[in-house]
This record gives C-alpha cells, sequence and structure tokens, in this order.
C-alpha cells in the first residue's frame, strides 16, 4: 500500500465522518439548553475546551492587570501625587506583578499548548484529560482567591487584605512581624495552588508529547511547538517545586512557628532570595520558550520556507532551557555573595545568549529568500524579533554585575523585563490569537482592527519602555509609590504613563476583536494560512475528536507533502 | 532514499511509543525530587545555626526499624510486581501486604521518635532553626509515605477482592516506582539528617 | 545594529509581491557551516566580555582596604538610616557625612551594611552602585568620592509600606570640614535652660523609648539618634526640609509626612507641642 495515498485519503475524509460512523460526541445545538451548554464546559475534558477557558481566563485577568497597571502610571504622573495612598500602590504593584506572571502568562501559554499540542501531533487528546481539567479548576480556584483578598480583611476601600509585599515577596518582610493579618498568605496558598495546576499541566505535556504522537511522527518529525512545549514543562518541574517548597516553608514560619526566614531566630533572607529566583528565573523561560514556540511556527508560514535548521533549533531551545537553570543569583547580585558567586553568575547569563541567538539567527535566515506575507500574525512577530533583540541585549548588560550594582532594582531593570514579558511575550500571544483563533473558532479576526491593534501597541509600548531605559539610568528604584519633585524624573514618567494608557487602548481594541469577530469574522476554513503542520489538516473548528482516522507522516511538513507531492520534504529529511 | 513509502511502512509497524502512565510518573518523581531538594538544602545550611535548644548530637537516634522495614519494602515490592508478572495472585497479594505492613511499622516507628523529641527533649518546630529543618524534612518525606501507604492499600484491598486484572500492570508499575522514589528519598535524608548532620 | 539591518533587509527584500504568484520559494532546510559560524563567533564575543567583566567585578569587590579608611556601620531600619562611626564614637542618623578623598592620597571610606529588620538597600547613584541591607549578613561597600557635595539617593528594596520616602543624603565634606563635623558630634546635647519645659516633655511622653540624645536620660534604639537633629538639613528620612514648622507638624502626627511610618502620634497638646519643638530646635 502506498502510505502517501493512505495519508491523502486520511486528509481528504477527515471532513466527513466514516461511512456508517454516526457522532454522538457532541449534540446537534438545538437540542442542548443553555445550562446543559455551560455545564458541558464546567465539566469538559477536552483539551480544546480547557485551553479556550484557560485563554479566556488569562484574557480576564489581562484586562485586570492592565488596569492595575493605568493605575500605578497614573499615580506615578506627578511627583508626590496621592491618587491611591502609599499601601495601596504597593497592592497594586504587587498584584498587577502577580497576576501578569501566573494568572496571565502561564494560563495563556498552557491554554494554548493544551488546545495545539494533540492537533499538532496527531493525537486524540491529551495523555491525562481527567488531569487535564483538574489542573485548569485548581489554578481557577487559585486566581479567584487571590482576587478576594481584595475584599477579605477590611474589604474594597483600602484594598483589602491584598497583598502587598512585591511579586516575589522577599522574607522577611514577608514574616508575621513584618506581615500581620492575612495578605501574605493570599499570596502564598494562591501561588501553591496555581503551582500544583502548573505542575499538572507539565506532566500532562510531557506524556503527551513522548507517548501520544502520530504514526510516522519520530520527535525529529515533531513540528517545533510541542518541542519547547515539552522543554518548557520540563523546566516548570524543576522551578515550580522550589517556588512551592519556599511558600510551605513561609507559610511554617507564619503558623506554625518555623524560623526558616526568621531572622529573630538566626533564619536567613538570603535563603528565601536563592529559593525564590532559583524559581523564578527558569519561570521566565517557561513563559519565553512558548513565545519561540509561536515564532517557530509561524515565521516558516509566512516566509514560505521550512524553518532553517531545525536540528539546530531543538538543541538550542533544550540549551537555553538547560543554561537557564543555573543563572539566577544573577537577580542577587546586590546581596553581598562573594567576588567569584558574581562572576560564575556572569558568565552563566552570559552564555545563555549564545543559544539564544542562535534562535534569533535561524528566523532570519529562514526570512531570508523566502516570499515574505505581512499578515496580522507574521506583523506580531516581526516586532517580537526587532524588540528581541533590545530585550536581549539589555539582559546582557544587566550580567555585567559592575553594571548591575547601578541599575538593579530600578527602573532600568523594569523596562527590561517588560521588553522580554510585553515586547517578547505578549506580542508573540498577539501573533498566536491572530494565527490560531481562525483554527479554534472558523472566523478570522478582523484586519482593520488588528492594524489598529498592533500600531497602538508599538506606539504605545516603545513610548512607555524605551524611556522608561532612561528613568533607570537617572536613578530612579522601582516599587516607590511616589518620587520627589526634585529629581529629573518627572517629564519622563509622565511619558511612560501615556503610553501605558495607549497600550491599554490597543488591548481593549484586541479585546473587542476577540468579540466581534467571534459574530462577525470572515469564514476561515481549514487552513486559511496555506500552512503545513498537521492543525490545519482538519476542520476550523475540529471536530471534538480531532481527526477522522489518525494520522501518518513522513516529514516534518506532512501537508506540504500532501500540497507538492512533486517535492516532498522526506525526499530531504 | 527513494523507496520511502517502504521505510515509512516498516516504521509504522515498528510504533511503540512509551507508555503515559510510566512517563507521567517520572515527570511527577523529577518534580517532587526538586521540591525535596529545596528542602535539604535548607537543612544542610541551617546545620549548627542554632543559637539555643536541643542540637541532633543530642537528641537523635537512628532510627534502625524504621529505616529496615522501608528499604526493605521496597524489595517486597519489587518481588510483588514479579509475582503479578508471572500472574501469582496468592503470592502478589502476600507480598504486596508485606510492603504495606513495613511501611505502616515505619510511620509508627516515625510516631514514636517525633513523641520523644517533643514530650521527653522538648523539640519542636518553633524551638530552633534545627526544630524547623528536622520536622519539615522528615515530615515531607513521612507525608509522602502516608500518601503512598493509603494508595498501596487501596490496591491491596482491590486484590483481596480480586479485582486486580494483567491489564493494570502499568498502574502498578508506576506505583511501584513512586514507591521506590520514596525510599531513595528516605536513603538522602537519612544520610544527611542522621548521619552527616549529627 | 547589524542584526537590525539584515532584519530590515529581509524584510525589504524578501517581501511577498503580486508578480509571484503562488510559486514558493527555494526550500532551505539548514547548513551545519552557518550554524557553526553563528555559535562560534558569539561564544568569542562573549569570552572577551566576561574576562573583562571579571576583571572588574575583582577589582570592585576584593579591593583591599587601606589602614587610613573611614569606618562606617549603616544600619537600615523601617524606614531610616542608622550610622555609626565606631573610630569617633559617634552614632547619627539619616544624614552620612564622609572626608572627600584626596586622588596621590586616597582616603576611602568602608562601609558595613546590616539590617534590624527587614531587607533594604543602599543606593546613592552617583557615588557607588547599590549594595543590599540584610538581617543577619553584614555587607561590605566602598566609596572613594573626589569631589566635595550633597549627593542623594534611596532605599532601593521594598521595605514596607513607606520604602519610597526612605531617602539618602550624603554631604562628601573636605577634610577639614569633616574634621569639625566629627568634633561637633561628638559632644552632648546642649543642654540650655530655656527649654527645660521641653526636655521634661520629651523625657515623660516616652520620647526617650525610641529616642537617644546622648547627655540626657534617653537612649532609645528604635528611632533615629536626635542628639545633634539641627545639624540636618532634613527629617523623616529625607522627606521634608528641616524646619521649626515641619518639625511641629511631625511630632503632631507623623503620617502626614509618611503615611504609615512607625512613629506613632503621641497626641500632645498644643503646649506640650510648642515646648518640645523648641527644645528640638535646639539640639545643634
Amino acid at each position: 500500500m502506498n502510505t502517501k495515498n493512505q495519508f491523502a485519503e486520511s486528509a481528504a475524509t477527515v471532513t466527513e465522518p466514516l461511512e456508517g460512523a454516526h457522532d454522538l460526541t457532541v449534540l446537534p445545538p438545538e437540542k442542548v439548553t443553555w445550562l446543559e451548554h455551560l455545564h458541558g464546559w464546567i465539566v469538559t475534558v477536552d483539551h480544546k475546551r480547557i485551553g479556550i477557558l484557560y485563554i479566556l481566563y488569562g484574557v480576564l485577568f489581562l484586562l485586570v492587570g492592565g488596569l492595575e497597571a493605568v493605575l500605578i502610571r497614573i499615580q506615578l504622573f506627578r511627583p508626590l501625587n496621592n491618587f491611591v495612598s502609599p499601601q495601596s500602590y504597593n497592592r497594586l504593584f504587587t498584584l498587577h506583578g502577580t497576576t501578569m506572571v501566573f494568572l496571565v502568562g502561564m494560563p495563556i501559554l498552557f491554554g494554548f499548548g493544551n488546545y495545539l499540542i494533540p492537533l499538532m501531533i496527531g493525537a486524540r487528546d491529551m495523555a491525562f484529560p481527567r488531569l487535564n481539567a483538574f489542573s485548569f479548576w485548581i489554578s481557577a480556584f487559585a486566581g479567584f482567591l487571590l482576587y478576594y483578598s481584595l475584599v477579605g480583611g477590611v474589604g474594597l476601600a483600602g484594598a483589602g487584605s491584598a497583598p502587598d509585599v512585591g511579586w516575589f515577596a522577599y522574607a522577611p518582610l514577608t514574616e508575621p512581624a513584618f506581615s500581620p493579618g492575612h495578605s501574605t498568605d493570599y499570596w502564598t496558598v494562591s501561588l501553591l495552588l496555581n503551582g500544583i495546576g502548573s505542575i499538572g499541566t507539565a506532566v500532562n505535556i510531557i506524556a503527551t508529547v513522548f507517548c501520544m504522537r502520530c504514526k510516522g511522527m519520530t520527535l525529529m518529525r515533531m513540528p517545533l511547538l510541542p518541542w519547547l512545549y515539552a522543554t518548557m514543562s520540563t523546566l516548570v518541574l524543576l522551578a515550580i517545586s522550589p517556588l512551592t517548597a519556599a511558600q510551605i516553608m513561609l507559610m511554617a514560619d507564619r503558623y506554625l512557628g518555623a524560623h526558616f526566614f526568621d531572622s529573630q531566630a538566626g533564619g536567613s533572607a538570603v535563603l528565601w532570595f536563592h529559593f525564590f529566583w532559583i524559581f523564578g528565573h527558569p519561570e521566565v523561560y517557561v513563559l519565553v520558550l512558548p513565545a519561540f514556540a509561536f515564532a517557530n511556527e509561524i515565521v516558516p508560514t509566512f516566509s514560505r520556507k521550512a524553518i532553517f535548521g531545525y536540528p539546530a533549533m531543538v538543541v538550542a531551545s533544550v540549551a537555553i532551557a538547560f543554561i537557564s537553570l543555573g543563572v539566577w543569583a544573577h537577580h542577587m547580585f546586590t546581596v553581598g555573595m562573594t567576588s567569584v558567586s558574581n562572576a560564575f553568575f556572569t558568565l552563566s547569563t552570559m552564555l545563555v545568549s549564545i543559544p539564544t541567538g542562535i534562535k534569533l539567527f535561524n528566523w532570519l535566515a529562514t526570512m531570508w529568500g523566502g516570499r515574505i506575507r505581512f499578515e496580522m500574525p507574521m506583523l506580531f512577530t516581526t516586532a517580537f524579533l526587532f524588540q528581541w533583540v533590545v530585550a536581549g541585549l539589555t539582559g546582557i548588560i544587566l550580567s555585567v554585575s559592575p553594571f548591575d550594582w547601578q541599575v538593579h532594582f530600578s527602573y532600568f531593570l523594569v523596562a527590561h523585563f517588560h521588553y522580554v514579558l510585553v515586547g517578547a511575550i505578549v506580542f508573540m500571544i498577539f501573533a498566536a490569537f491572530y494565527y490560531w483563533y481562525p483554527k479554534a473558532t472558523g472566523r478570522m479576526l478582523n484586519q482593520r482592527l488588528g492594524k489598529l491593534h498592533f500600531w497602538l501597541m508599538v506606539i504605545g509600548f516603545h513610548m512607555t519602555f524605551d524611556v522608561m531605559f532612561f528613568v533607570g539610568l537617572l536613578g530612579m528604584p522601582r516599587q516607590i509609590y511616589t518620587y520627589m519633585p526634585d529629581r529629573p524624573w518627572t517629564v519622563l514618567n509622565q511619558i511612560v504613563s501615556i503610553g501605558g494608557v495607549v497600550q491599554a487602548l490597543a488591548v481593549l481594541v484586541f479585546a473587542a476583536n476577540l468579540f466581534y469577530s467571534w459574530f462577525r469574522g470572515e469564514e476561515a476554513g481549514p487552513d486559511p494560512w496555506d500552512a503545513w503542520t498537521l492543525e490545519w489538516a482538519t476542520n476550523s473548528p475540529p471536530p471534538v475528536y480531532n481527526f477522522a482516522t489518525e494520522p501518518e507522516v513522513a516529514s516534518r511538513r506532512p501537508l506540504w507533502d500532501l500540497k507538492h507531492p512533486e517535492d516532498p520534504d522526506f525526499a530531504y529529511e | 532514499m527513494s523507496t520511502i513509502p517502504l521505510e515509512h511502512t516498516h516504521l509504522s509497524e515498528d510504533w511503540h511509543p512509551a507508555r503515559r502512565g510510566i512517563v507521567g510518573m517520572w515527570a511527577l518523581i523529577v518534580a517532587e525530587s526538586a521540591m525535596f531538594t529545596i528542602f535539604v538544602v535548607a537543612y544542610i545550611y541551617y546545620i549548627g545555626k542554632s543559637d539555643f535548644g536541643p542540637t541532633p548530637r543530642q537528641v537523635l537516634h537512628v532510627p534502625v526499624l524504621g529505616t529496615v522495614c522501608l528499604l526493605s519494602s521496597s524489595l517486597f515490592i519489587w518481588l510483588a510486581e514479579r509475582q503479578f508478572e508471572h500472574l501469582r495472585g496468592a503470592a502478589f497479594k502476600l507480598f504486596w501486604g508485606i510492603t504495606c505492613l513495613l511501611a505502616a511499622v515505619f510511620l509508627v516507628d516515625t510516631a514514636r521518635e517525633w513523641h520523644e523529641l517533643i514530650y521527653r527533649d522538648g523539640l519542636t518546630m518553633r524551638t530552633n532553626l534545627f526544630g524547623t529543618t528536622f520536622y519539615s524534612l522528615v515530615g515531607l518525606h513521612a507525608a509522602h509515605v502516608t500518601v503512598g501507604l493509603i494508595m498501596l492499600s487501596i490496591v491491596w484491598i482491590f486484590s483481596l477482592a480480586n479485582r486486580v486484572r494483567p491489564e493494570h500492570a502499568t498502574k502498578l508499575q508506576a506505583l511501584s516506582m513512586y514507591w521506590h522514589f520514596v525510599d531513595a528519598v528516605w536513603v538522602v535524608v537519612f544520610s544527611v539528617v542522621y548521619v552527616a548532620g549529627r | 545594529m547589524v542584526l537590525y539591518l539584515l532584519l530590515v533587509y529581509a524584510i525589504v527584500r524578501y517581501r511577498a509581491r503580486a508578480s509571484d504568484g503562488n510559486i514558493e520559494p527555494p526550500q532551505v532546510f539548514g547548513s551545519v557551516e552557518i550554524e557553526l559560524s553563528w555559535t562560534i563567533i558569539p561564544v568569542l564575543i562573549i569570552i572577551v566580555l566576561f574576562l573583562t567583566t571579571a576583571g572588574v567585578i575583582f577589582a570592585l569587590q576584593d579591593a583591599p582596604k587601606p589602614a587610613n579608611a573611614l569606618d562606617i556601620t549603616v544600619i537600615g531600619h523601617q524606614f531610616w538610616w542608622e550610622y555609626r562611626y565606631p573610630q569617633f564614637g559617634i552614632v547619627t542618623a539619616n544624614e552620612l557625612h564622609i572626608p572627600a578623598s584626596d586622588p596621590q592620597h586616597p582616603r576611602p571610606t568602608f562601609m558595613k551594611l546590616t539590617s534590624a529588620d527587614v531587607d533594604h538597600s543602599f543606593w546613592i547613584p552617583q557615588l557607588a552602585g547599590k549594595t543590599d541591607i540584610l538581617p543577619n549578613r553584614v555587607n561590605e561597600l566602598w566609596i572613594d568620592p573626589h569631589v566635595p557635595g550633597r549627593y542623594e539617593g534611596q532605599c532601593s528594596m521594598l521595605c514596607g509600606v513607606q520604602h519610597a520616602k526612605m531617602l539618602l543624603v550624603a554631604y562628601v565634606d573636605p577634610p577639614e570640614k569633616f574634621d569639625a563635623w566629627v568634633r561637633q558630634q561628638q559632644q552632648a546635647a546642649s543642654n540650655a535652660a530655656a527649654v527645660e519645659a521641653g526636655r521634661q516633655v520629651f523625657e515623660h511622653v516616652s520620647c526617650i523609648n525610641c529616642h537617644t540624645v546622648r547627655g540626657t536620660q534617653a537612649n532609645g534604639q528604635f528611632g533615629p539618634d536626635l542628639t545633634h537633629l539641627m545639624t540636618r538639613s532634613t527629617i523623616a528620612s529625607g522627606a521634608v526640609p528641616n524646619t521649626a514648622e515641619n518639625l511641629k507638624q511631625w511630632v503632631a502626627n507623623p503620617d502626614d509626612f509618611k503615611p504609615g511610618v512607625l512613629m506613632p502620634n503621641m497626641h500632645l497638646t498644643a503646649e506640650q507641642l510648642n515646648q518640645v519643638t523648641a527644645y528640638l530646635t535646639s539640639l545643634e
């Protein structure tokens, strides 16, 4: 039997049920009441629905976290401003950071992973569907718990007992002596629960990638997105657990009289630094690897070329994850470590730029000689490429510890990490939305709203974060609720704040687009971008079982082989 | 490279991906190892740093009984699995049951040790750094043993009702991997707390 | 720069044009030589960058301490700074004085930093990089300033609700002026009879539980040393200028200037307030 034809048949019949088969998995719409429909969503174990739930949850908190950012920027618009009290301000930036990392970044990225991985590897669902649902709901509960802190305690005025110790909650500020009441507990417990959900999803992703690939899809034929998600999941396993351990220790200090970080009894503040950043640094790679994964799929499709150097990309991605486990103390250069330690962490941090650079060069090489189409996903990806260069280079600058001794904990640092988190990760999340929304909903996102979103975002982003580097270089530290009028920071802060409002507008336009296109978007069909990976070989949206028969692949780009039988990839791989 | 379809067919006949239960359990073990590592690091960091209160040398006695029981329970669970492979139900139930018993003895021994430490020696979590790190590390391990014992007992009860069948082999293997992990952690905890740290 | 140029070039040159129709470009899968070249060249760049950096790290951190260096112990509190000069027996607060150092005959200042409560960080950008201030740990920082003047900075690690107003003021004095300042600080507090009433208020309304005024019964350690309060240009660790008006308002209700600060409102009567302000303004 000619296997290629067998696959071609699969693709052709995937939209029609097999003869004699009746799909009982989903009731026809007119038979379902809205209550049953809602119930279906709550008890679902389908990876696509869980993926969408994660993403919607993340977008909701994006709006909340964005509102917090706008409030922060209003407070910093003028020196000695009193738009919010010092206590409220400290709660605002704590919530902003915690929300964006744990309730926006992780869920949206896990959501995309959940949705795409089984489709891309030709599987029916994730390895552990019920664990998948459990992970989502415990994460959702964790988010609810964190925000319950606003009304727990003394209530909304004065922002209740919301945590106010910064998103990294340095000890001993978090010890009961310095943080009485429950605000720190909300931070600790909600993140602990969130971490359990994350570990569950990571276990699921790893088992799915290693065990559920369709026939013929060896690891070296798997698309890069599942590769990067598997790598990111390994990092989650290794990095979230230290945070969980540290949080258990903190709760023991706060309620069982333990002394892990209790300086009165000889406990060490530095230990919290180490434990937190052993989690914290890999965490940012957990967030950025999926952004790279999206670029790995989008750049080839819109350059009309295969990704340049697939094996090198695999090795580079794994190397990034591996090295990132050894750089954590670059967050601690000012803590007073020995010169040897400082030098070591400077070196390890510089080393991580090498595989990262390889990825960037490979993307450039993919574009080189291609026929680049600047549709919405590619616009955002192009902005990402430019912004990533700045993000990475400022990271290298910061790794030079003597320089870091000046700018650590200043707005230079804040600008750097927002370049990574917003300039790279959020931009790629937007790109991913424009790329895969048609697959999930069957409709294209509106082009005009998309372009407006893009330009507002680019203008606002650069207005805020380019200027912010200079505010930091002029000596403004972070996490301060106000500043003195005699510092040369006022005008720059005002520009930063206006940029923040522009970005908020951009996000609102985006949210409106998501909503509007659901009802009025142009029909997408199974393969609107003329792409090459398996998710485009099924309907938009896919049926609940994904593929009518299990696909079989012979190369990294099964749909290219199908569309170009005269020049298939497997002749070259 | 011309007869790709043939090679391709060949590959698809030999397509045996790993079992997800086993891969999933390995992933869980990696995560748990990272967590235990942090508690061990904290323990080692604070050795000798308590300003007051009982010291390890004064109050710790090597828990011989518990350790022998726990480590030999790994042997018995392995034996039980081998019996299961050969479909010898009675032997499987016996060895699996002994595993549960040994685990229970370990927990009782730990409880006895803690009772002495608290009431005779006055060492609690809030006493000093040694108390904090000892109870949290040994306690975390004991919690994992407890969860393991519960799971093992559930399997044992099902086996007594003859409801454990050959198709459950992968689940049993995953559970016994967890059990071996718990024992391996004890080797580390034992060495750090009762040998090196005293 | 080079990277940007390449990116821009790629975008412009390889843009899809309508005239291309639907032809796919030549598919290139990779090249080992190219991968190696853009791995090895960055490695070389990193090696050079690292070796230079390591040199600076060791030079700064492990600099030997000359015999004539000035020793200062800095203790961070929520939300003020304590300075001790062990060589002179002085304790002061919130405003640092250090001698200017002559490049020919350097007299650097070597500081030991620790915290009485939570994490802080000592940062005066124009004088040195920041160094964290942690409880149960003594960190070290040296400064070798050549130019006299007034330098500003602030606490750079979130330490609680008034972190933003834990400001730093440092005066780099020419050596004679520094010596004069030391001598003045070494004297006991002034004891004018005119402000006796204020001193009584100070001693009986528990100010002495937190503050020290050397030469009197006041020897509290929790708050700043006030022996020579009027030699400071600001109060509340830099939050407001040191004037009688501000002092009065600060004592009446500290939360007016720094809401959430740890100094309580002692609910003094108007008369007590006037008397104690007069006393404080006499502490030169």
